[in-house]
């Protein structure tokens, strides 16, 4: 395609943006709300995914000892679970550490624990983490049945139901997206439908002079990747405006260890990249479907 | 040069057109087309530019076999074919220049080709002097002259005109006829359907009848030969 004609089609296409009125308006306004909803939801969703990356890389084996074991055996059972395929370190903490743990956790009100200081009630515990998070659960089961050990306690459940969730929030998410996605794409259609219409006898002349197909069907492409790229302008503001504002304000209030926001930089840059290529999309399909069926070229 | 070879139309809703129509009409050539409303005239004319692609039979226009044509060259076949109708089908909303430039334009001719040829074929069809005017501002005269020299910009080797004077008064008509003539005398072929018995009788030029879908008259020199 030479230039000149290449400066044509983008000059006819944007002229046609300009001629539908409020069709036009009603086409970039369904692309917007659709994807607002994207960005917010995959904001949400790759967030998701990161705290749940975040908790398994986190999650360790906690291998309670007997309490009527003696000295030498809680060693030999630390050699043995270091034998263990899969276990990438081993750190004891003996009843004395774990009382003083919990009676941090608990703040002030954990003085009451102190009591227990002269008498402690706690096992000796091995904190186990595993070289591959997803093998925690065998290592746990495989040092279950060791002796001495009393219990064995993991955090895999969590990780697992914060995983099914993410799968849910997923599905729910993309089948209200699809369906945002082809509302948007048929009001295009049906805007670049009315521009053909309008332009019928432009168009019966162009054919008639010899026009090749290709040449008649640009503008009409040009006209739903205007729509779909003018769509996405407000949605990309909202994105980086609104992640702008969640990750310094409300990353910083809630600081449980695993909930970290995805840095603005460049996370937020990509999101706003995947929302402008999705508007592009939804406005080139709309046109393809329009041109494939009112345009008999 | 034309040649159809036992050419037969039927139209999706069942309706004949065309009947078996065989006809060679050589480089150079005028021809009326002649016939009653809805004998046929139309679908023979839509053929040739590949409007209507015919139920059966062989169409080979300037040597392309139409049948065998890719649908992607048909653009191709219409730049070798200028189309004249009743109603100009002009754009109201470009001047004359532009309303003829378009042809141009659209085939991706560059803007000096563009400028010095526009202005030449208006020359030729007597509106240099109104390039600038819509076409509302003109007679219907001047308007079918826009829509000829927008047809022949392009240097075709064939015209084709459906009734290019069926809007016109006779006095008018004559001025368009007289601009085909000399379009024809420089060596292009004009094809031209028509209701207007003054003008073929006075033209002496092949005339082709055409009746329910079958030609059945081709004379050279010939005459209108219906009553009106």
């Amino acid at each position: 395609m030479k230039f000149r004609t290449f400066t044509r089609h983008l000059r006819e296409g944007s002229k046609n943006i300009f001629r539908n009125g409020w069709m036009t308006v009603a086409s970039i306004g369904a692309v917007t709300t659709t994807l607002i909803l994207v960005g917010v939801f995959l904001a949400i969703v790759f967030n998701l995914n990161e705290f749940a990356k975040n908790i398994e890389s986190d999650v360790e084996i906690k291998v309670l000892v007997d309490l009527t074991t003696e000295e030498e055996d809680v060693l030999a059972l630390g050699e043995q679970v270091k034998q263990v395929e899969g276990v990438e370190n081993v750190y004891f903490s003996s009843n004395d550490e774990e009382l003083q743990n919990l009676i941090e956790s608990f703040g002030e009100e954990g003085r009451a624990w102190q009591l227990f200081e002269q008498d402690n009630p706690l096992n000796h515990a091995y904190i186990i983490q595993a070289e591959d998070p997803q093998e925690t659960e065998r290592i746990a089961l495989e040092i279950a049945e060791f002796d001495h050990v009393y219990d064995v306690n993991y955090g895999q459940e969590v990780v697992d139901k914060l995983f099914r969730f993410n799968n849910y929030a997923r599905i729910v998410g993309l089948v209200l997206i699809a369906a945002l996605v082809l509302t948007a794409v048929f009001l295009i259609s049906n805007t670049i439908k009315i521009t053909i219409i309008a332009r019928s006898t432009e168009i019966g002349i162009q054919k008639l002079v010899g026009a090749t197909n290709w040449f008649i069907r640009w503008p009409f492409f040009v006209e739903g990747l205007l729509l779909g790229v003018l769509g996405s302008i407000i949605p990309i503001a909202v994105v980086l405006i609104g992640y702008n504002y969640v990750y310094e304000n409300v990353a910083n209030q809630i600081n449980i260890g695993f909930v970290e926001l995805l840095p603005f930089n460049p996370f937020a840059w990509y999101l706003a990249l995947v929302i402008l290529l999705i508007g592009a999309t939804i406005g080139v399909w709309g046109s393809v479907m329009s041109v494939r069926k009112f345009l008999h070229v | 040069m034309i040649l159809m070879e036992d050419v037969h139309k039927v139209y999706p809703n069942g309706v004949t057109a065309l009947n078996g129509i065989n006809v060679e009409i050589k480089q150079g050539e005028f021809v009326f087309i002649v016939g009653q409303s809805g004998a046929g005239k139309s679908t023979f004319i839509k053929l040739m530019y590949r409007e209507e692609k015919p139920t059966k039979g062989k169409i080979i226009i300037n040597d392309i076999d139409l049948n065998q044509m890719k649908e992607s060259r048909v653009p191709y076949l219409r730049r070798q074919i200028g189309v004249i109708f009743q109603d100009f089908k002009l754009l109201p909303k470009l001047t004359v220049y532009e309303n003829v430039a378009y042809a141009l334009e659209v085939i991706e001719e560059s803007p000096r080709m563009i400028r010095s040829r526009v202005m030449e074929v208006l020359e030729e069809v007597g509106l240099k002097n109104k390039a600038r005017m819509l076409p509302a501002e003109l007679s219907g005269g001047e308007q079918q002259r826009v829509s000829i020299a927008r047809a022949i910009v392009n240097r075709p080797k064939i015209v084709i005109a459906d009734e290019p004077t069926g809007n016109l008064d006779p006095e008018t008509s004559w001025g368009i006829m007289r601009t085909f003539e000399e379009i024809n005398d420089k060596g292009t072929t004009i094809i031209m359907a028509t209701h207007s018995k003054e003008i073929v009788d006075s033209f002496k030029k092949r005339v082709i009848a055409i009746e329910d879908g079958v030609i059945v008259r081709d004379e050279q020199r010939g005459e209108y030969g219906y009553e009106i």
